[in-house]
């Protein structure tokens, strides 16, 4: 031990520990610094979508099972959900003058054109469950409609193996992008019913997108466009600072 | 005669101060998620008034402060994890974690702070109350990380939401103890204010000066 007293012992271990904190304190600024001010990609700062692309890789890579169901709830537990937003639902759409364009993996442009009626052979899935909003609030609805795997089996056989489905309004005002495993998951639909009535407009008439396993921003309203692709599709609110994957 | 007393060690007072930032900016961004659906009250009044929210720019911020929260958290959590494997580790939990005697003397230490009492209550490295208190902040920041993973991924982990009584209820919760820590927050600084220099500093420098007659106590 040294010779000093414990008063100098005291004044070199505080100047010694000011010095680390100032110095870490510095360290520590400069770096959220950084990460908040950088290069933007679509208004947030590159720093941050590179997070959300560590933490999507996290989610999807080693949380994600299509076999994690959204619980359950008994169908009298079931509301109607708040009619948040109507970006692309402003143009009034006929059910009989309504298509469905579809983009199969692979092709350049929709190969078909479908109405409800193909929509509706399919076999009919319903669920109760909750869904979701990004801002917070949560309310249980009953869905149903077509499961998008069979969809895609039915109409769309081998789009599989694309690595996102991309959905738009027929206007093309509103637009998303979800990963494949998440829209082929079981509880994925294209919903024709909320609670047992068909779909009103606000809620997306005639269909809509209903994936448990994603924030309502991605449950995109009355369907005009559907592609399966590897690039990964525009998104609405991702252009506007989201997460992309918006995934639960 | 004065002597030196070795007090909080290297990984103790690093494991403090990297959390002290992260946790003030996991409330904030935390406060701006929050915003967009401000539903809690206490009676009829909201939790936080809209001059609250401008104040502190944590209105239409919901993207923002979901980026920071989830960037944060993972500081947050491997910095907890740290501390707590050490404290574990070093034996430090022996003189933090309450006993059979640490309520009664939290009581003492309460009324002695209030100027209630005249009696002050012996002091170890901690008194009774700080025990509590410090076990307490320890496992409500376990509380949010689990309270928060639930929220965050709810049908991935939804054995983990279910067990917190649900989605909105895990938000609730998740939400109360951000509050909690609010508190603890007011108080801690209240109580390091009045407790003086010599204390404070030993957060940074790790030692004490302590007089040679105290030395038994």
């Amino acid at each position: 031990m040294s010779k000093r007293t414990p008063e100098q012992e005291m004044a070199v271990r505080t100047r010694r520990g000011f010095l680390a904190l100032g110095l870490g304190a510095a360290a520590g600024i400069a770096g959220w610094e950084l990460l908040r001010h950088g290069a933007e990609e679509d208004g947030l700062a590159a720093g941050f979508r590179r997070v959300q692309a560590f933490n999507e890789r996290v989610t999807s890579g080693t949380l994600f099972r299509a076999g994690h169901l959204a619980p359950g709830f008994p169908v009298s537990r079931a509301e109607a959900p708040r009619a948040n937003g109507d970006e692309g639902l402003t143009d009034d759409v006929e059910d009989d003058d309504w298509r469905l364009e579809l983009t199969r993996y692979h092709e350049s442009q929709a190969g078909s054109k479908l109405e409800m009626s193909d929509i509706r052979k399919l076999p009919k899935a319903e669920h109760v469950t909750e869904f979701k909003c990004i801002e917070g609030w949560s309310t249980v609805v009953h869905w149903g409609g077509a499961r998008l795997a069979d969809f895609t089996a039915a109409f769309a056989a081998g789009s599989e193996r694309a690595q996102y489905v991309g959905l738009r309004t027929p206007n093309g005002e509103y637009y998303a992008g979800v990963d494949t495993p998440s829209a082929l998951h079981p509880q994925t639909l294209l919903a024709y019913e909320m609670n047992g009535e068909p779909l009103s407009d606000e809620h997306g008439a005639p269909l809509r997108l209903v994936i448990p396993v994603k924030y309502g921003i991605k449950n995109l309203k009355r369907i005009g466009a559907l592609t399966y692709t590897d690039m990964r599709p525009a998104d609405y609110w991702a252009e506007r600072g989201y997460d992309y994957y918006a995934g639960l | 005669m004065q002597r030196i007393e070795e007090k909080h060690l290297l990984v103790t007072r690093w494991t403090h101060w990297v959390n002290f930032p992260v946790l003030f900016l996991m409330i904030w961004s935390g406060l701006q998620i929050y915003w967009a659906n401000d539903v809690y009250r206490v009676g009829a009044l909201h939790f936080f008034p809209q001059w609250v929210y401008s104040l502190l720019h944590l209105d239409h911020s919901l993207a923002q402060g979901m980026a920071i929260h989830f960037f944060l958290a993972w500081i947050f959590v491997i910095n907890g994890i740290l501390y707590a494997a050490f404290t574990m580790i070093s034996g430090q939990w022996r003189q933090l974690v309450p006993d059979r005697k640490s309520l009664v003397q939290a009581i003492k230490v309460t009324l002695y702070d209030l100027g209630l009492s005249k009696e002050m209550p012996p002091q170890g490295k901690y008194n009774g109350a700080q025990k509590i208190a410090y076990t307490s902040i320890a496992v409500m920041g376990a509380g949010s990380a689990v309270t928060g993973l639930a929220i965050y991924r709810p049908i991935q982990l939804s054995w983990m939401t279910s067990l917190l009584g649900g989605y909105p209820a895990a938000r609730t919760e998740h939400f109360l103890l951000t509050m909690a820590f609010l508190g603890f927050f007011v108080i801690h600084i209240a109580q390091v204010v009045r407790a003086g220099y010599n204390n404070f500093r030993s957060m940074v420098s790790g030692i004490e000066l302590k007089k040679e007659e105290a030395a038994d106590v």
